[in-house]
């Protein structure tokens, strides 16, 4: 176990809490640098698409787990970013203006769905998202003139300063350049006076207020910062797809993103990396797993969403904190091992009031 | 100094047809412990709820320095340097006492979202300054081993503890302590007596306090307010309040909980 003996104020801020982290992210690095070597094209593809939802879910997070907004409507933001960046592509805008703009557009969008979180709360905002998320899908469909409606919207190639980027692996090299630096942003919103008011409006709206936080501003914030990540996950997603329809965009949508945020582990940046990492390994896993099992079985059309619901149920109950915090458990169990005792991290069960008595 | 600190002017509110607030006026001055007494439901913490701007008086207004405030979004009041503790404990559970007590540092920040997003220079500064400010009453208060836990895992005594610093934190110029030593044994409240004492004598803040322990109320306040049923029964000196005879039979008559 680490003991971090803390001199300057500057290590609770850093990055890196000890060369230990500093270690493990290099290394983490150097895989993600050289993976285009050492992987087949295919699951250079498949970490592509893990790389585009952890941007979104990145955005969720934010919002539902820092903030404490859920948002059913998620799938809105990520079609105003394909959609925006579609539209700029095939009317001739170089990507390094069409993705901020993707990003802004879809900013812009959150600040709009984010007003009802001015007024209402809990289970009503996610009504009122879920809302928006349909209207944004038929306003997708409805404006055929620039989306193509139901038929669908090509996207062309992606060349950046010459450079081919539809090409596996250097498009991978740009969805992760992308993430990372959503990642650094994040992290850094987060050890910040901004990061701290979204934690403070999650667990206490009243005392936020009383501290001095603005409410109204910080709730609009968070959902323009989530919108304007999911709007660039949306804009690198319409390249990977390279041709994006509405239905690409609907509820089902918005439900798998907020399911993998919450598999992942609310409250962590790193499970919104791990959240969407897991749905597709376990994706892969049911795809090849299929041939194995009894036809029955094996061939049932609801088998992948039954067993994402089993997993989600699961994780609900057993470890709230999600992937992540099992992570944690894990970790701790290794380093102090054999000490490690059951019930470590339960936290102690809601205070009583009478002390006094006792 | 010739304006009050905190003023309630002929305050009143009705919920439906209940007026648990009715036509209470006080001042408070600068630097006095001003504490609140009465029996249950008598309108304590709906007074402090009027004044940090929660509620909306029905009638009346609340000043501070003269300037009414009652009208103000409750963070505004915030920023004019009132800071509060709540009746039922309202801490951000699931962050640190460190970052419990860095929130209350956020009335001063300066910086935006934007640059927030880059961590610039700026919000780094910023951010070693409020931690060198917040050490300041994690040392006051003692609480410099629970720095680094999350609120969520501790006991009732301590929570009590790390509200009271993170209301200190905003470096208020007015603190309202609901109820400061409900829930604490006999040593606790008499530690939270001595540091309503420093707060007032070195800190120079002055404290509105709600409390029904009647040996604190007399040790710490300069003067008291008894209230019953959202009414004011009498104000004057600890001993002056505890001899009125009005204020024996609301804790004798009404519901007895001193
Ligand atoms: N938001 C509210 N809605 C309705 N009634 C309220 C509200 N807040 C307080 N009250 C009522 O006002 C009265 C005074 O309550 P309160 O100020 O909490 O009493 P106390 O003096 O014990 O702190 C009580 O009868 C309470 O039920
Ligand atoms: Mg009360």
């Amino acid at each position: 176990m680490h003991f971090l003996f803390k001199t300057r104020y500057e290590q609770d801020i850093a990055l890196f809490k000890h060369g230990g982290q500093r270690f493990w992210y290099a290394a983490l690095a150097v895989a993600l640098l050289a993976a285009p070597w050492l992987l087949s094209e295919y699951t250079l593809s498949q970490i592509t698409f893990i790389g585009i939802y952890a941007i979104v879910c990145l955005g969720l997070m934010l919002l539902a787990g820092f903030t404490g907004q859920v948002s059913l409507g998620h799938a809105g933001f990520l079609a105003m970013g394909a959609y925006t960046e579609a539209y700029l592509q095939a009317n001739g805008w170089p990507f390094v203006i069409s993705l901020p703009l993707a990003a802004l557009v879809a900013g812009i969008t959150g600040v709009m769905i984010g007003l009802p979180a001015l007024r209402v709360k809990g289970l009503y905002l996610s009504i009122a998202t879920l809302a928006f998320g349909f209207i944004l899908e038929q306003a997708v469909v409805s404006t055929e003139a620039i989306t193509g409606g139901n038929a669908g919207m090509q996207l062309g190639k992606l060349v950046i300063a010459g450079i081919d980027f539809d090409d596996g692996s250097n498009f991978y090299y740009l969805v992760t350049f992308i993430a990372v630096l959503c990642v650094l942003g994040v992290v850094n919103l987060l050890r910040s006076p901004t990061g701290r008011a979204f934690v403070a409006i999650r667990d206490s709206e009243v005392s936020a207020q009383s501290m001095g936080i603005n409410l109204a501003h910080y709730k609009t914030v968070a959902f323009a910062l989530s919108a304007a990540l999911a709007g660039i996950a949306g804009a690198l997603y319409a390249h990977k797809i390279r041709f994006i329809t509405p239905d690409q965009f609907g509820f089902l949508q918005s439900i798998e993103l907020l399911m993998m945020v919450v598999i992942g582990g609310l409250g962590s940046i790193q499970g919104a990396i791990f959240g969407p990492a897991f749905w597709f390994v376990v994706q892969q896993l049911i795809v090849t797993g299929k041939d194995w099992l009894p036809e029955a079985l094996g061939q049932q059309t609801g088998l992948q969403p039954t067993i994402f619901g089993i997993i989600l149920v699961a994780i609900v109950l057993f470890e709230p904190l999600g992937l992540y915090g099992r992570w944690l458990k894990f970790r701790t169990f290794l380093e102090i091992f054999p000490f490690y005792r059951k019930g470590m991290f339960r936290r102690q069960k809601s205070y009583m009031k009478s002390e006094r008595m006792k | 100094m010739t304006t009050p600190l905190l003023e309630a002017v002929n305050l009143s509110v009705h919920f439906g047809g209940l007026k648990a607030v009715n036509d209470v006026s006080f001042d408070v001055w600068p630097n006095e412990v001003f504490s609140l007494i009465g029996p249950n439901g008598a309108g304590k913490t709906t007074i402090f709820n009027l004044i940090s701007a929660l509620y909306r008086p029905t009638a009346g207004e609340v000043r501070f320095e003269g300037e009414v405030i009652s009208r103000m979004p409750p963070h505004v009041v915030a920023r004019h340097g009132i800071a509060r503790t709540f009746q039922n404990i309202e801490l951000f559970e699931h962050a640190t006492v460190l970052q419990n007590l860095l929130v209350g540092r956020h009335c001063h920040r300066h910086t935006g979202w934007w640059q927030d997003l880059l961590f610039t220079g700026s919000v780094r500064r910023a951010e070693l300054e409020f931690r060198r400010q917040v050490e300041e009453v994690i040392e006051f208060l003692d609480l410099q081993h629970y720095r680094d836990s999350m609120v969520a895992g501790l006991p009732y005594g301590v929570r009590k503890v790390v509200e009271l610093a993170r209301a200190l934190a905003m470096r208020p110029r007015l603190l309202l302590l609901d109820e400061p030593s409900s829930g604490l044994n006999t040593e606790e409240t008499e530690d939270m007596g001595f540091w309503i004492e420093d707060i007032k004598e070195d800190l120079g803040i002055t404290v509105v306090m709600v409390e029904h322990d009647m040996s604190l109320v007399s040790r710490v306040s300069d003067r008291v307010l008894a209230l019953n049923l959202g009414e004011v029964l009498t104000l004057g000196t600890p001993e002056e309040v505890q001899a009125h005879p009005g204020v024996i039979e609301a804790y004798l008559g009404g519901t007895a909980d001193v």
